[in-house]
């Protein structure tokens, strides 16, 4: 059973806003019956300051998909255009007391039928049936180009799979295509790294040294440790050392000198540093 | 009237208020081992007999064909893994793409280790093509696992046609009976299987207790290695009160066979009332082979989810095969294999009864659930525009 907090539940036992707005000029609607949640937002704004005066939804899709469109229609109710685009999924998620993390999707539906229905006013789109983004169809199941993963991943700064899955749905059927979001998922940290870590004087501070660390292992260390029965654990980074504790079958294994400057350091000096070193803490 | 109508009992059921009266003595005065050598110990030994002889009854067995083991899962890890292990020298498994995860995720599991895996398809109504399972049987066949019921549709395989043919090839089959206890005739005279599974806690007695049945003269290695207990086929202290728990719900069960039909009568009244109610909805599975205690409904238009809870809101259990009560994001595996629609899948909602299930509680259902589905309906973006769509009751 999913863990909601008491707003989720309250907002979708008694929605606010549901429905559909007469003469509404602003309607954005995405997601499918096939893909298990959808969304119609419509709106009614003033042209002469763009103020929402009235926003309904209709919603397809679980508990948190309807709490979360209600609580979308209270947030934009009274704001600008501006003023709401500018809201963005975590402030739903937040405005809510949280979502699980397997249902921040929801929250992420909501935004974009937010942008779907500003874009509608505004001329750049039909109130149209699932609408997408442009890009490349990578989740087929669902329906889920690149562009929506990449700026899921840059907007939320997730560095899993399980996490894309959980904000995008990408990957949460068949699995096939778990390759190509890795791939994405790989592509986009290495520009955020470029763009924070290289060029900045004095390099990075230690709260942020330690948290691509753990970061990086979490995401391309642990998982091949992982495949032969092993695992290790981060104990400690005092400055530019990493302390690391070797567990299961690495613990003790003939070759984890090997495991340990060839794996775990080359990660960490390709995707923190390039004067990371890292030392073994037996138990 | 109870404060919860519990229609979820092919997650779980209540132990029965007989079953868990017997219980109570072995978690107070009757703690010892039965296997001590002193009495105060020694004599639970009995206790443990008396229950293989209830459990042996169900299956109309013999006392040494009975393991107790401590789930549905173990008990089908163990025949799994026991008859892979006793016939080394083959690397193939035949099994169904709508097995419970226990057995499904095993085969998953071994085929990384070596094992072809024969996955049978199932049709629209959760069928399997016998013909298929023919083809499927090789010299290089080490074992053939299918199920007896289905979990999530009740959809009933026929077992006894099955182990028929698997048992001309000469080869071993183990059955995951652990939705059929209780509900269909597990009498291993009449059905020529050689393990088959069952679980405590589906059976109204606790969880943390199972039971495999292996017929004699099947090879098999035990697959907890320990202690002599069970004949040497399952290490492990016994669980005394489970054990016992099991034996005497396993005898309620063989006692009472008229519970079936008292099931299915009350199961057929709430699937017709919902039906006549409710516009837009299918039944999925065979409703001509099936448990007579499931119903599985899609609602159209809707999302399972938010079903459940708006009945969870009203005291009412039940489950989905909607991707978001998964946890996984993945609809239902076994409505997939049937080739179920996914817009159907979502808004797929699994009723289960029991023994304890009374016609009031489902008359509240069915004075409940419509008003619940017309309000998520006008909720749903896409039930104003169903006419235009292709999905037509």
């Amino acid at each position: 059973m999913w863990e909601y907090s008491e707003s989720v539940k309250e907002h979708f036992l008694h929605p606010h806003n549901a429905g559909e707005v007469q003469n509404a000029n602003a309607v954005g609607e995405v997601g499918s019956l096939v893909c298990g949640d959808a969304l119609r937002l419509s709106l009614r704004v003033d042209p002469q300051n763009e103020k929402i005066l009235e926003a309904k939804f209709k919603t397809f899709g679980c508990g948190s998909a309807i709490a979360s469109s209600s609580i979308l229609t209270d947030m934009v109710l009274g704001k600008t255009l501006d003023e709401a685009s500018r809201i963005t999924n975590r402030d739903i998620a937040d405005a809510l007391g949280g979502l699980p993390q397997e249902k921040m999707h929801c929250s992420v539906m909501g935004m974009e039928a937010l942008e779907a229905a500003i874009a509608n006013y505004r001329g750049h789109g039909q109130p149209q049936a699932h609408e997408e983004e442009e890009g490349e169809i990578v989740c087929k199941c669902f329906g889920v180009t690149d562009k929506k993963i990449e700026r899921a991943i840059r907007e939320n700064h997730l560095t899993t799979l399980e996490q894309v899955t959980n904000y995008t749905k990408a990957g949460g059927a068949c699995g096939s295509c778990h390759w190509r979001i890795e791939e994405i998922l790989r592509k986009v940290l290495a520009q955020a790294q470029q763009a924070a870590g290289a060029p900045k004087p004095g390099g990075l501070t230690n709260l942020q040294r330690m948290k691509l660390v753990q970061e990086t292992l979490d995401r391309e260390v642990r998982p091949q440790l992982q495949k032969d029965g092993g695992d290790l654990e981060l104990v400690d980074v005092e400055g530019k050392k990493v302390k690391v504790r070797l567990l299961g079958m690495c613990y003790g294994c003939q070759v984890a000198t090997f495991t340990l400057r060839d794996l775990v350091e080359g990660k960490l000096r390709e995707f923190v540093e390039p004067d990371i070193t890292v030392e073994e803490i037996r138990a | 009237m109870n404060p919860v109508i519990y229609l979820d009992n092919n997650a779980t059921t209540a132990v029965a208020p007989e079953v868990r009266e017997a219980m109570l003595p072995y978690w107070g005065e009757k703690y010892g081992n039965p296997s001590s050598m002193h009495t105060f110990g020694g004599r639970l030994a009995r206790d443990v007999a008396k229950a293989r002889s209830q459990a042996a009854a169900l299956f109309n067995a013999r006392d040494t064909e009975v393991i107790f083991t401590s789930c549905g899962t173990e008990s089908d890890n163990a025949a799994i893994r026991g008859v892979l292990e006793a016939l080394p020298d083959r690397r193939h498994i035949v099994t169904t793409r709508v097995e419970h995860p226990a057995v499904l995720n095993l085969c998953k599991h071994l085929e990384n280790r070596g094992y072809r895996v024969t996955y049978l398809p199932v049709d629209a109504k959760g069928r399997l093509d016998l013909e298929a399972l023919k083809l499927a049987l090789t010299p290089d066949t080490a074992l053939v696992s299918i199920m007896y019921a289905n979990n999530e549709t009740g959809t009933v395989f026929p077992l006894a046609k099955i182990a028929e043919l698997v048992k001309e090839r000469g080869l071993i089959l183990h059955t995951d009976a652990v939705q059929a206890a209780g509900k269909l005739s597990l009498d291993m005279e009449a059905i020529p299987a050689d393990l088959v599974s069952i679980s405590g806690h589906k059976l109204h007695a606790p969880k943390g207790v199972g039971a495999l049945y292996v017929r004699r003269g099947t090879r098999f290695v035990p697959y907890l290695i320990g202690g002599h207990q069970e004949n040497g086929r399952r290490g492990g202290t016994e669980n005394m009160a489970g054990i016992v728990g099991l034996g005497l719900a396993a005898e309620l069960a063989r006692l009472h066979p008229e519970e079936a039909a008292q099931q299915a009568k009350l199961r057929d009244r709430l699937e017709q009332g919902i039906l006549r109610a409710v516009p837009y909805t299918r039944v999925n599975g065979d409703p001509e082979h099936r448990l007579p205690n499931t119903t599985n409904i899609s609602f159209e238009y809707i999302e399972g989810e938010a079903i459940l809870l708006k009945l969870d809101e009203a005291g009412i259990c039940a489950s989905s095969g909607s991707a978001c009560t998964s946890g996984s994001l993945e609809p239902s595996p076994v409505l997939r294999a049937m080739g179920v629609p996914f817009t159907a899948i979502h808004g797929s909602i699994r009723f289960s009864l029991s023994r304890y299930t009374t016609e009031a509680e489902i008359d509240r259902v069915l004075s409940v659930l419509p008003p619940v589905i017309a309000g998520l309906r006008e909720l749903s973006p896409f039930w104003a525009r169903r006419e235009a769509s292709p999905a037509k009751p």
